[in-house]
């Protein structure tokens, strides 16, 4: 449970690597206004991609995270037609987030079914009900502080000219240093770990595993109504798809941070850093005007090389098993 | 006819064979005699093909064999009945018996497996041992006896020349344990070879012809079964004189620290009724399946449906959960210390220090943490003090309890325990395949809690170790208490009492 | 058995009422337009449901599809006069191929299926589009052989009913009477166990997967020749379809319970929901959130169901 060991120096090297080759290549690239431009991919899918490895670790896993973004903003897209001021909206979508992460928990540890279908199950079952509710229709016309939220910069909001670090990239290294802190400095999350690596060993010393695992959904929810709102406030509009595909984007996050998918082990900092990388690698790649869809290819390719690597390199170290 | 000359095997940085040499003859039992850990089961997968040697031969009636897989052994006639069960529940007991080989027939001129042929063969194998019931009967409503039942059935349907039973009566009654008797002595007579695998010496006396000894991977030992003394064997299996191995008793038993009354469960015990004082050892012995861990587990508050009235040090517990249990001043060792016990993954110092993370309880006021926050400081200390204690050899408390040997990753189940200084310890099973130095360390320890006035509940399967260190003996069967014996009483009476069996009259 | 009982009793509720409502639903034409609809899903389950019995997941079913779909459908519009026997078998080998990928790393490098499938999924997809450039291969242009096959019938009957009627018989027959079929399940209900029974874990998982990815291509072919479009992003999401479809049947995530005809049942069930919506009137919108609703259903009865039942200790007479 160390919070930086030696794949976070990777990790941390391959993003100085990152940002020095592409500097070099791309003209402007290491520009203030391209940097801070370059998190727009990072700060949403970084907090789902915590939520998300906070869960693997626990040793269960959460494909409905996206799906949930979706109900939360069409939450506080209700909750804006309604006339709801903007301190209501988010908390309407906290709520919603909340209650979705509940019923995940609620199956989970209460059913004793496995997480991998329920949340595939919930997955169509939000997805489902964002259409039944918008069809092909879109939520707009949200309030101008939302979009500060999701297009702003901190020194709009402090008053300093020229922070231009937008608001979402701080709510979302606040919000990773909140569950490195928890993870890896606190009881509780010596404990999570415990649960992923042997739940039954962890029962037996007297960890209240359900109660864990049933918190750790229901904050799944919530990371997901925050990156919602996040979302929602940069783009200005509700559809029933929106953040499609981004539960594998949160996974491969995990995973390349360093979590393993059989759980017991991972650092949330590498996973963070991971974010960052993947995004300043897509927002580079986005520069270079290569397709988003190779893009996302090239990202499948990482993903399968991250989990190769280090068996193979294992296996040589020990020689034949 | 079956030799093996300088057998050696490596798996990474453990040495588990280190040249061994062993004869059988058709027609005869070999005993292979040795603790766990000396390197039998690893011998066991060398012979059936699952794992090939580095070095020394194996030479069948001259010829020099070599193992690529498992059907290389299954085609020279090397069939094994296991301890843990090779079976696949889903499927049907004939399908069981020939697995990866069944009886096929070409249609349209493609092999497709003869389900007729297979079932109607497999009756009569099944028949052949005795088994009461039908090939096609699906393997998941059997008991363990009658899965053992399949394996020796599919090992005779092999015609197998070599039948190797590795500890094949763990959770076998009496006359199931006969029958296993009856089988082998019945191979013998059609000139097959035997190797059997036992560390119950009256097993072995019974059925076995001549034996070997392994120690730490090599054969130390052989010679006739006639001739041969228990003490003389265990002698060669440890290597010194065994009467050491367990400490001198100092028993002055206090205040009864754990009451039990009426603990039951619909389905798996009933009406148990026990108490233990501090200072002392309980011990409950059984058959494997006897309910004595679901017993413990329930009292450990993790089975909702049982219910008892239960006192600790005079105060009333609520059996609903693990954390009022220990709050209270149980602990419990599991069975399974790979499985339940241990987080292998995680380092010595974190699995000492995961139940000491909720804080002060009745016997100990330390704190690990400050709050919520861990202390590097504070755990290293209490970690420490325990691996002093229990003299737990790892290179550092950063490593993974995974890559410790069997008998220290014990140690550190049982030492996260102690630390917290509990009322009552229930160990289940603790030396269950661990060597005899570590078997050593475990009973010295629980004589130590003892000295501390803890009391201690053990549950055991191997007879010597109940009949030494407990004062009293509970016996179970099928979820029932039907015997207590106080230190001293006979093995026979105990033996007898846990298979069922009326006591016979001692001879 | 008794799951899929209880499923094809609520299949027969549900057409019934429907039935009740509009009658034109219990006509001969109707099912065979449910059975039509339903006939690429249950080929793509067969497959599927096979890998899930071995305790793995195959979640790049879709972009193998539309990577083998696309791949002939350029071939096709290359090639206008090619026989169509040939297309067929090309889309089988391609998909053959890519399964074989995810088989090698499951299998030899020992990575997990759910990882490296989430993996070859996005490496198809972007395949696609590099192979088709990003441009469709529209109607006119999509080979005149694979777009009449899903129109052909065969004693009446739509060839993609026979086509999926002969899979997935061809599945299930090799499961229940093949010894490598025996072997899987073996493989997938004790893994442990299957070292010392002496089967090919590695050469059984490997196949597995091929044949997960060969259905997934011959799928791929009738996809573009029924919708007679190919395009990047065809099929996408619809893994999700097929998993839920083998969870409804019945099938275990965890592996080693469930059979091919369970599957179907679940297929029916999903093809009856969606022909039953637009008849009551019901929104389509309607179709993923009941599809979501029925899985964790599914799921919980199930679970209820197949739980082990560990033998009673207790002898309820005297010992």
């Amino acid at each position: 449970m160390k919070a930086f060991g030696s794949w976070e120096a990777v990790l941390l090297s391959l993003i100085v690597l990152l940002y020095a080759g592409f500097g070099a290549g791309i003209d402007g690239f290491l520009s203030p206004y391209a940097l801070a431009d370059s998190t727009v991919n990072i700060s949403e899918r970084a907090v789902i991609a915590l939520a998300m490895a906070m869960l693997i670790i626990a040793g269960e896993i959460d494909l409905s995270i996206a799906a949930t973004m979706a109900l939360a903003s069409l939450a506080m897209g209700l909750a804006m037609q309604a006339g709801a001021p903007l301190p209501a909206m988010f908390a309407a979508g906290l709520a919603t987030g909340a209650a979705c992460g509940a019923l995940n928990g609620w199956l989970v540890t209460r059913r004793g079914l496995p997480s991998i279908v329920v949340t595939i199950g919930t997955l169509s079952l939000y997805r489902g009900i964002a259409l039944l509710a918008l069809g092909d229709q879109a939520i707009t016309g949200y309030p101008d502080a939302l979009s500060t939220l999701g297009n702003g910069t901190l020194g709009e909001l402090v008053g300093i000219e020229g922070l231009i670090v937008p608001i979402e990239f701080g709510i979302a290294l606040l919000f990773a240093l909140g569950v490195v802190v928890w993870m890896h400095c606190t009881v509780h999350g010596r404990r999570v770990f415990a649960i992923g690596s042997n739940p039954l060993a962890a029962r037996f010393s007297g960890v209240a595993a359900g109660r864990y695992r049933f918190g750790l959904f229901v904050f799944a929810g919530i990371a997901a109504a925050l990156a919602a709102a996040m979302l929602t406030g940069r783009i200005g509009s509700t559809r029933p798809n929106l953040a499609a595909g981004w539960e594998l984007d949160a996974i491969t996050i995990a995973l390349l941070g360093g979590v393993a998918i059989q759980g017991g082990r991972g650092s949330l900092v590498g996973v963070m850093l991971a974010a960052v990388l993947l995004g300043a690698f897509t927002f580079a790649l986005a520069m270079l005007n290569v397709p988003g869809i190779v893009v996302t290819m090239i990202i499948g390719g990482l993903l399968i090389a991250a989990m190769v690597l280090p068996r193979l390199l294992r296996r040589r170290a020990e020689g034949v098993a | 006819m079956l030799q093996l000359r300088g057998i050696a095997k490596r798996f990474g940085p453990t040495q588990a064979l280190r040249g061994v040499d062993l004869d059988l003859v058709p027609g005869q039992a070999l005993a292979l005699i040795g603790e766990n850990g000396a390197g039998k089961s690893t011998l066991v997968k060398a012979l059936t093909g699952v794992h090939a040697p580095d070095a020394g031969e194996i030479l069948l009636d001259g010829q020099p064999l070599r193992f690529a897989r498992t059907q290389d052994a299954q085609a020279v006639g090397i069939a094994a009945v296991h301890q843990e069960t090779v079976v696949f529940d889903e499927l049907s007991a004939a399908e069981n018996i020939f697995i990866g080989r069944p009886p096929v027939k070409r249609v349209a001129g493609l092999r497709i497996v003869d389900w007729r042929r297979m079932e109607a063969e497999a009756q009569r194998w099944l028949d052949a041992v005795g088994a009461g019931f039908s090939a096609r009967t699906p393997t998941r409503d059997l008991s363990i006896a009658q899965r053992h039942q399949i394996e020796i059935a599919r090992a005779l349907s092999m015609q197998a020349r070599i039948v190797i039973f590795d500890e094949p009566t763990a959770a076998l009654s009496r006359a199931e344990i006969d029958d296993i008797y009856r089988l082998v002595r019945q191979l013998k007579s059609q000139g097959v070879a035997v190797l059997f695998i036992s560390h119950k010496f009256d097993e072995l006396f019974a059925v076995c012809d001549r034996y070997v000894v392994l120690r730490d991977g090599a054969s130390v030992g052989s010679g006739d079964m006639a001739s041969a003394g228990e003490d003389e064997l265990v002698k060669l299996m440890v290597g010194r004189a065994v009467e050491n191995i367990y400490p001198p008793r100092h028993r002055t038993p206090g205040d009864v620290a754990l009451r039990v009354a009426g603990l039951s469960h619909p389905t798996e015990f009933d009406g148990l009724d026990f108490e233990v004082r501090r200072g002392e050892v309980l011990a409950f012995y059984g058959l494997v399946g006897a309910g004595r861990t679901e017993a413990m587990l329930a009292l450990m508050g993790l089975k909702p449906e049982a219910t008892a009235r239960v006192e600790i040090a005079g105060c009333a517990v609520d059996l609903c959960d693990p954390a009022q249990a220990i709050a209270a001043g149980l602990a419990y060792v599991p069975e399974d210390r790979r499985g339940q016990g241990a987080l292998l993954d995680l380092s010595v110092r974190t699995n000492l220090t995961l139940p000491a993370l909720a804080g002060p309880r009745h016997g100990w006021h330390g704190r690990l943490s400050s709050g919520p926050w861990l202390s590097a400081t504070r755990e290293t200390a209490f970690a420490k003090g325990l691996i002093d204690r229990l003299r737990i050899k790892a290179a550092s408390d950063d490593i993974a309890v995974g890559s410790l040997s069997g008998g220290n990753q014990q140690k550190v189940v049982i030492a996260k325990w102690l630390g917290l200084h509990p009322r009552v310890v229930i160990l289940d099973e603790p030396t269950k395949g661990i060597d005899v130095g570590a078997k050593q360390a475990v009973y010295e320890l629980i004589e130590d809690m003892v000295r501390q006035g803890l009391a201690v509940v053990l549950v055991s399967s191997e007879l010597p170790e109940a009949m030494h260190l407990a004062d009293r003996v509970v016996v179970m069967r099928r979820g029932r208490i039907v015997a207590r014996f106080e230190h001293g009483a006979p093995a026979e009476a105990i033996v007898a009492a846990a298979s069922g069996v009326a006591a016979e009259a001692a001879a | 058995m008794k799951r899929a009982s209880v499923l094809l009793a609520v299949i027969a509720v549900i057409v019934l009422a429907v039935g009740w409502r509009a009658p034109v639903f219990l006509t001969l034409r109707n099912v065979l337009d449910i059975a039509n609809e339903s006939s690429l899903l249950a080929i793509l389950v067969a497959g599927q449901a096979v890998v899930l019995l071995t305790r793995g997941v195959d979640l790049s079913v879709a972009s193998n599809l539309a990577l083998a779909g696309m791949l002939c459908a350029l071939v096709g519009k290359a090639f206008p006069g090619a026989p169509i026997a040939l297309l067929l078998l090309m889309g089988l080998g391609a998909g053959a191929l890519l399964g074989a990928v995810n088989g090698v790393l499951v299998a030899r490098c020992g990575l997990p299926p759910i990882v490296v499938t989430l993996g070859t999924m996005s490496l198809g997809r972007g395949a696609v589009y590099m192979a088709s450039g990003g441009a469709w291969v529209s109607e006119q242009d999509v080979h005149a052989g694979i777009k009449a096959l899903p129109r052909a019938e065969l004693l009446g009957v739509p060839m993609l009913i026979v086509i999926a009627a002969v899979v997935v018989a061809a599945v299930a027959a090799w499961l229940r009477w093949r010894p490598a079929g025996r072997e899987v399940i073996a493989l997938g209900n004790n893994p442990d166990a299957a070292v010392y029974a002496g089967i090919p874990q590695r050469r059984r998982l490997l196949q597995v997967y091929a044949l997960s990815g060969a259905l997934a291509g011959l799928v791929g072919v009738l996809w573009v020749g029924r919708y007679a479009i190919a395009f990047t992003e065809l099929a996408a999401g619809y893994e999700l379809t097929v998993i839920a479809a083998c969870v409804i049947g019945g099938v275990s995530i965890a592996g080693g319970i469930g059979s091919v005809g369970g599957a179907m049942a679940g297929v029916l069930f999903l093809g009856v929901v969606n022909a039953a919506l637009p008849v009551i009137q019901v929104s389509p919108f309607w179709q993923q959130a009941i599809a979501g609703a029925v899985i964790l259903l599914s799921v919980a009865v199930n679970a209820g169901a197949g739980r082990k039942s560990r033998l009673p200790i207790l002898e309820r007479s005297v010992p």
